[in-house]
């Protein structure tokens, strides 16, 4: 078992973020299928009336969340954005205070102020317009540079907000004053409704590498992959190197919010095949693979009782 | 002393002071020192927090919110009031976001220094005042630089809080000296602070005795220097007396000074560069309305610049801008 793994946090359920002493793949597993489980039970409670405001189901790209923050450690600083239930549930395993949020009830993690896109938690923070939080997160590496601590800031986006200009006046900034930044940015092909081919020109990564940012791309779903790679780039940033850009092509399965799809079907059939679980799945035996699930399952639907019955 | 020298002391001391002081903004590092050489000086003696940025104002302002998340004190410098718009997504969505929608579990006192102001020819795109845009951001200060409020108190007051705050320093104040009220005067003029809790003083001026007065005057910055003179003048050569109120935070507005001396004079003037129509002053308006209804003699009077780009050319931009003759007009016409 990997040593690199971050520890479930205090308070938080066992059964969602990994019990002690379990296989690695057993703990990625688990946590990949609690975030998939969590936002397919928020989809089902829309469904229901039980939340309010929308939601950004991350559903394929548990992989990347996972992959990334188990790389992270106390200290370390995460910037998401409207699409951050899997990152705060990775990073954090709190899926109650998450659930509590999204239905607008005084225990959420925000007091119900934030909802889904708006939250802040220690290590953490999301919010919901595009672009803005990379020069935020570039600050909170600024301030780690000057604290002289080497606690690394990790800033997730996506290909659509590869549109914004605040972005490349931060990778400018960042890459000037070397500042310890990871950004990671997730290509799911689609910005809401617009595929990259009507939203990008030119190649994605030569915009990192531009400003001298060493891009590191990657076309997965596979979370052990994913992982090697991501310590690596983790590890280098903490070095003090300067910043550096995880690029990482994936798929989001499920459509931009609540019920805006026109996506191909197709497309979207292919894409499950090769979706996060199943890639990883394949590697547990099916009794464990159940056996988690079940797990997942019973302590999910006690987060959701508990949510439903709190103030 | 210089305002622009007392500013950069100001900024020098709060460096000293506080370690998580640091300094961001375009063209501030020495030998420069800023265009308006406010931070001359600044970044040789702390090199590693003060840093000249690239043209940038988005990223600028956004770091500065991520320093201020992680517990520093950014303040920004923006070369240019009118390259405001250029952070505006940072200040609304963001830095004035943080602290509510987090449930005060961050905060994000960012202080953002702006230059701004008109009269130097400098034409449409660096003359403008453009803090009215800002003055409605919940969670949002917005103070004026004046030559009767001491940075040192100023900047005090905003690395002592946790909020953001925008201030604007007009750029014809930076030659000028500072005058702050001492022994209840500023030069000639009788001078009273309102030092509400929690807030910046209020100054209020008048060539005699306010209960004397029957007109209030309210303005900020640069505006209320010109406003000092013209009342002065007025005072002296037509016994025309008005009260002065010029407070240092302009939204929001501490309104109790301005009331009590409207109750007075029954009459309200209100004084600003930027452009009318939806500003400080149709604010004011509304506001003081509202509250002394009964006791207005006639409506208040905004007067601010007008509404369309501010010309390079000297005597056009005076067309545009309000100076010293349109506040003596609206003066002597509320006196009447």
């Amino acid at each position: 078992m990997s040593t690199a793994l971050a520890p479930a946090q205090d308070g938080t359920d066992e059964r969602l973020t990994g019990i002690p002493g379990e296989p690695l793949a057993h703990r990625r597993y688990r946590r990949m299928r609690f975030i998939r489980r969590f936002e397919e039970t928020l989809l089902q409670l829309f469904e229901e009336g039980a939340l309010n405001g929308t939601t950004h189901a991350c559903i394929g790209q548990e992989a990347d969340a996972v992959a990334v923050t188990e790389h992270l450690v106390e200290g370390d600083h995460i910037f998401s954005n409207h699409r951050c239930h899997g990152h705060y549930l990775a990073h954090s395993g709190d899926a109650l205070g998450l659930m509590a949020e999204i239905m607008g009830k005084e225990a959420g993690v925000c007091r119900g102020l934030g909802g889904s896109q708006h939250i802040c938690a220690p290590g953490f923070k999301s919010n919901g317009v595009q672009g803005g939080i990379v020069p935020n997160a570039a600050g909170i590496a600024l301030a780690n540079q000057l604290s002289g601590n080497d606690a690394v800031s990790v800033v997730f986006i996506g290909d659509g907000t590869l549109g914004e200009g605040v972005v490349y006046e931060t990778l400018n900034m960042a890459a000037l004053w070397k500042l310890p930044l990871l950004v990671v940015c997730e290509d799911n092909r689609w910005a809401q409704s617009t595929p990259i081919a009507a939203n990008l020109a030119g190649d994605m990564a030569s915009r990192f590498a531009a400003f001298g940012v060493p891009v590191r791309e990657v076309d997965s779903t596979d979370v052990e992959e994913l992982s090697g790679i991501a310590g690596e780039e983790v590890a280098a940033v903490r070095s003090g190197a300067g910043p550096r850009v995880l690029l990482i092509h994936t798929y989001r399965l499920c459509h931009h919010s609540k019920s805006d799809d026109e996506r191909p079907e197709q497309e979207i059939a292919e894409r499950w095949l090769v979706e996060p679980l199943l890639v990883h799945g394949r590697r547990l035996d099916e009794s464990d693979r159940k056996r988690i699930e079940d797990e997942v399952e019973t302590a999910l639907s006690e987060v959701v009782a508990t949510a439903r019955a709190s103030a | 002393m210089i305002f622009a020298k007392e500013l950069g002391d100001t900024l020098r001391g709060a460096l000293g002071d506080d370690e998580r002081v640091v300094l961001l903004g375009e063209d501030i590092a020495d030998p420069y020192g800023g265009a308006f050489k406010v931070t001359r000086g600044l970044s040789t003696a702390f090199p590693q927090r003060v840093r000249t940025t690239p043209i940038s104002e988005g990223a600028i302002a956004g770091i500065s919110a991520g320093l201020a998340l992680a517990g520093y004190r950014p303040i920004a410098e923006v070369m240019f009031g009118d390259f405001l718009t250029l952070m505006f997504d940072q200040v609304v969505n963001h830095i004035a976001k943080y602290q509510k929608m987090y449930a005060e579990q961050a905060t994000c006192p960012v202080i953002i220094r702006a230059a701004t102001g008109g009269h130097r020819g400098y034409g449409p795109t660096h003359s403008q005042s453009l803090e009215k845009h800002f003055l409605g951001v919940p969670h949002l200060r917005v103070v004026a630089a004046s030559l009767y409020h001491d940075p040192r108190v100023v900047f005090a007051d905003f690395l002592g809080r946790d909020e953001p705050v925008l201030y604007v320093e007009h750029k014809l104040l930076y030659p000028q000296h500072l005058t702050p009220p001492v022994g209840g005067r500023v030069g000639d003029l009788i001078a009273t602070s309102d030092n509400a809790p929690g807030m910046l003083p209020t100054v209020r001026l008048s060539a005699v005795p306010a209960e004397d007065c029957t007109v209030t005057v309210l303005a900020y910055g640069y505006q209320a220097m010109l406003a000092a003179q013209v009342i002065e003048r007025l005072a002296i050569e037509e016994e025309i007396f008005a009260e002065l109120v010029v407070p240092a935070q302009i939204a929001p507005m501490d309104w109790a000074p301005v009331e009590r001396s409207v109750a007075v004079t029954g009459r309200l003037v209100t004084v600003e560069e930027g452009a009318d129509g939806w500003s400080w002053g149709s604010e004011a308006a509304s506001v003081i309305s509202r509250r002394l209804f009964g006791k207005l003699r006639q409506p208040v009077d905004v007067v601010a610049s007008e509404p369309t780009i501010i010309p390079s050319s000297k005597p056009k931009e005076a067309d545009v801008l309000v100076g010293s003759a349109r506040i003596e007009a609206a003066v002597r016409a509320a006196a009447r």
